[in-house]
């Protein structure tokens, strides 16, 4: 099946009120025969075993936002940890049993008063997949692609997030191999919390730079 | 031993290795070639992704750099304002020195 | 600097997409979408060998416009994925074709309340 094969003509092209973020459907009929074929063309040829697809499946599906929430929350409070995480993310993250080995590096930037991240993949959509597990739709889309270098601070805006003025936003492009993960700041009136508790209040969003983490629940 | 050092004013070349003809992968966008800017952090020596990307080896590894460029200079129309920064991570063969 | 020669890939600040709303609809990942994922991890881990990463953006860089544009995320990795395994010689077209074939039957009989 070369690039000028027509066998996809009946889904996608041209459909008018197709979404612009396309992602998340589910696949052409033909994409679907083609994986299979693939993928079992790949297994006949003993290249991997189905063992070894079904697990890589399973360990993509344990990697989720909730594991750098923990990363997050321990370096809220634990300074020592919080040195170790900026230095050296993979031997940090090994520290809480989670297995980052044959994934590209990942580097942790901090937000401050002063300074709030904001990252994207302009060429692609690099990701710290090992950390955060698969990007969201939108972040994949060409629109967050083309504004997140242009217009950051409408982004965020459209996220519900607004920063002031004279915080710096620095966009930053994860142009090569190396994958970025945002330290959000830890919310004020959050001493009294937990470990766990503050690890709720770390979302996705916050660690991709478009939000900030979630404020406490008021106490009553 | 890396050609530039962190606070390096550097300048993106301006060179447009897609219009040569030639099949090509480049990871400099293009919204920073010609621009100056000053390098953040070196982050180490790595293949080169230009001719990986084609099943070669990659070698000479080159230097990664993070560059960090003020946003208002590449996008005067954006919604950076005046203190908003954007970082790309640039291959050493990518930066001149700026004079 | 005006009109550049940049790649379709190569789309920072790019109209029209700069100036769009953010379609921020949760997807669920689809089960194409995990096994794509977990085929090109197993064929690019450093005991095979078999595709880098950069082979991957490279391909997928050449789709034709169209392609790009139309097929979704995962379906540009598979499309990648399968012309690089056919230009490195670890699938051919014929297996391809015949293997899709054979597969198109059977989920075809299948759906007509087959056996």
């Amino acid at each position: 099946m070369t690039g000028d094969h027509h066998h996809h003509d009946h889904v996608h092209a041209g459909d008018p009120h197709a979404p612009i973020s396309d992602h998340g459907r589910e696949p052409s009929f033909d994409y679907l025969v083609l994986e299979r074929a693939v993928r079992e063309l790949l297994i006949g040829k003993g290249v991997f075993t189905a063992d070894e697809w079904r697990r890589q499946i399973e360990l993509m599906d344990s990697r989720n936002p909730a594991v750098g929430a923990r990363l997050v929350a321990r370096a809220w409070v634990d300074p020592a940890f919080k040195q170790r995480l900026l230095a050296d993310p993979k031997g940090a993250a090994a520290e809480l049993d989670i297995d980052t080995t044959n994934t590209p590096e990942v580097a942790v930037v901090e937000n401050t008063p002063d300074r709030h991240h904001l990252i994207t993949c302009t060429l692609c959509s690099c990701y710290p997949k090992a950390i955060l597990g698969i990007p969201p739709a939108w972040y994949k889309s060409d629109t967050y692609r083309a504004r997140a270098v242009k217009d950051p601070r409408g982004v965020l805006r459209e996220f519900g997030t607004e920063l002031a003025s004279d915080v710096e936003i620095r966009v930053m492009d994860s142009t090569a191999d190396l994958r970025y993960l945002v330290l959000p700041m830890r919310p004020p009136g959050t001493e009294s919390l937990s470990e766990a508790e503050l690890a709720r209040l770390v979302t996705r969003d916050s660690m991709i730079g478009v939000a900030v983490a979630r404020a406490p629940e008021p106490v009553r | 031993m890396s050609r530039f050092s962190p606070g390096d004013a550097v300048r993106v070349r301006n060179d447009w290795p897609e219009t040569s003809g030639r099949r090509v992968h480049i990871r400099t966008p293009h919204f920073v070639r010609g621009r100056e800017g000053v390098v953040e952090r070196v982050l180490g020596t790595y293949p080169n992704p230009e001719s990986l990307a084609f099943g070669q080896p990659g070698l000479p590894p080159q230097t990664l750099y993070q560059v960090r460029f003020a946003q208002a200079a590449l996008f005067p129309d954006g919604t950076g304002n005046a203190r908003d920064t954007l970082t790309a991570d640039l291959y050493e063969h990518w930066l001149e020195a700026q004079p | 600097m005006s009109q550049s020669p940049r790649a379709q890939h190569d789309l920072g600040g790019v109209e029209p997409f700069a100036s769009q709303p953010i379609d921020r609809a949760e997807h669920e990942l689809t089960q194409f979408d995990k096994s794509v994922d977990a085929i090109m991890y197993l064929l690019s881990h450093p005991s095979r060998r078999l595709l880098r990463v950069d082979e991957l953006r490279r391909a997928i860089e050449s789709l034709t416009p169209a392609q790009y544009r139309d097929l979704a995320y995962y379906e540009k990795w598979l499309q990648g994925i399968h012309d690089l395994l056919l230009e490195k010689d670890v699938l051919h077209d014929e297996e391809v074709m015949l293997t899709c074939a054979a597969i198109r039957e059977e989920l075809m009989a299948k759906d007509k309340g087959g056996r």
